[in-house]
């Protein structure tokens, strides 16, 4: 009996390494939303493009969308906006951009410059609709399906090996559902 | 000298804190508002720089949520309201006291179960020594006849 005791140090070391072990290169700063199967919020912002028009979360019915959150400041978005333009249109996908904390004269030099792949762009100053959607830290993007439903969240830069690994098969699949 | 050491220290630990968080004034009507207002500041946790509370932190979002939970505030929202609707956003992860349940029982009891076991051991080994001082002569009779036995036959006794 007594010998069996003298196992526990061991085993407990077994568990630990495993347990932790399970947690090497995972990263941290990947959060999992809070709006997985939750619809988009609700909004009311003008669009990008045209000061007179409003769009509301209407803008997602009907097909499956990627909502890219993106700024002029942040250097990251104009590293993946080329990638953005290949799956607009060699790809086909219907991306909604959200221009965040930003402003519409810089946004609009910007996608002028390098190409626009948003289909729709919302125009979001004051980072409203990114707070309600917990935007952390752009760019992040989201599949949206066609009911308005938030389905997965991207933090950081859409590139083909992300959008083949995580994103194409989901996109794959809420098509399938219409 | 030691006076001036320790002024410096002082001021290492206290002066950027108190730095960091004058970026943006908040009025309150009450010294209790304001507590309320650090209490909740600083028991939320940024979703950016993972190690710091919004009362901390210098990252955009956290000034967002700190704004936000001035303006519920104004609007007369219970501390609950304000947390959830701040989890709702950001999921669980913005909480640094998380809440009681089942998911997370394991995580509040896991001090109480630590001590609970140390004290169990600790009693084992009390009861365990007890019994074998009181109940257990070192030897029986017998052996005791036959040591003394051997003592008293000497060393001359051995065979190689």
């Amino acid at each position: 009996m007594k010998r069996v005791f003298l196992f526990i140090p061991v085993i407990v070391a077994v568990v630990l390494g495993v347990v932790l072990f399970a947690g090497i290169g995972k990263d941290p700063n990947k959060l999992e939303s809070a709006l997985i199967g939750k619809p988009v919020p609700e909004f009311r912002l003008k669009d990008l493009h045209d000061e007179e028009r409003e769009l509301t979360r209407e803008v997602f019915k009907g097909q499956v969308s990627l909502l890219n959150v993106w700024g002029t400041w942040c250097p990251a978005c104009r590293d993946e906006h080329d990638d953005l333009v290949w799956l607009a249109e060699d790809k086909g996908v219907r991306i909604v951009g959200l221009n965040y904390k930003d402003n519409r004269d810089d946004a609009l030099v910007w996608l002028d410059k390098l190409g626009d792949p948003y289909q729709v762009s919302i125009y979001d100053p004051r980072g409203r609709l990114g707070f309600d959607l917990g935007v952390y830290g752009a760019p992040e993007t989201y599949v949206i399906d066609a009911e308005g439903i938030v389905r997965h969240r991207h933090v950081g830069v859409v590139n083909e090996k992300v959008w083949e690994r995580d994103i194409e098969p989901l996109v794959n699949r809420y098509r399938e559902k219409i | 000298m030691i006076r001036a050491v320790l002024a410096a220290l002082l001021l290492m630990t206290f002066g950027p804190s108190s730095v960091a968080q004058s970026n943006d004034v908040y009025s309150f009507d009450s010294r209790a508002e304001e507590q309320r207002f650090q209490t909740l500041i600083s028991e939320l946790r940024c979703p950016k720089c993972q190690n710091q509370n919004i009362a901390d932190s210098n990252a955009p979002i956290s000034k967002d949520m700190r704004e936000e939970v001035y303006q519920m505030m104004s609007e007369g929202a219970r501390n609950e309201e304000i947390v959830d609707a701040l989890v709702s956003r950001f999921g669980e992860f913005v909480r640094y006291k998380p809440e009681v349940d089942r998911r997370t029982i394991l995580l509040w009891a896991t001090p109480v179960i630590a001590v609970a076991v140390g004290f169990l051991v600790v009693a084992i080994i009390v009861i365990r020594a007890r019994r074998n001082g009181v109940n257990e002569p070192a030897l029986t009779d017998e052996e005791r006849t036959r040591a003394s036995r051997i003592l008293a036959e000497g060393d001359y006794d051995r065979k190689p």
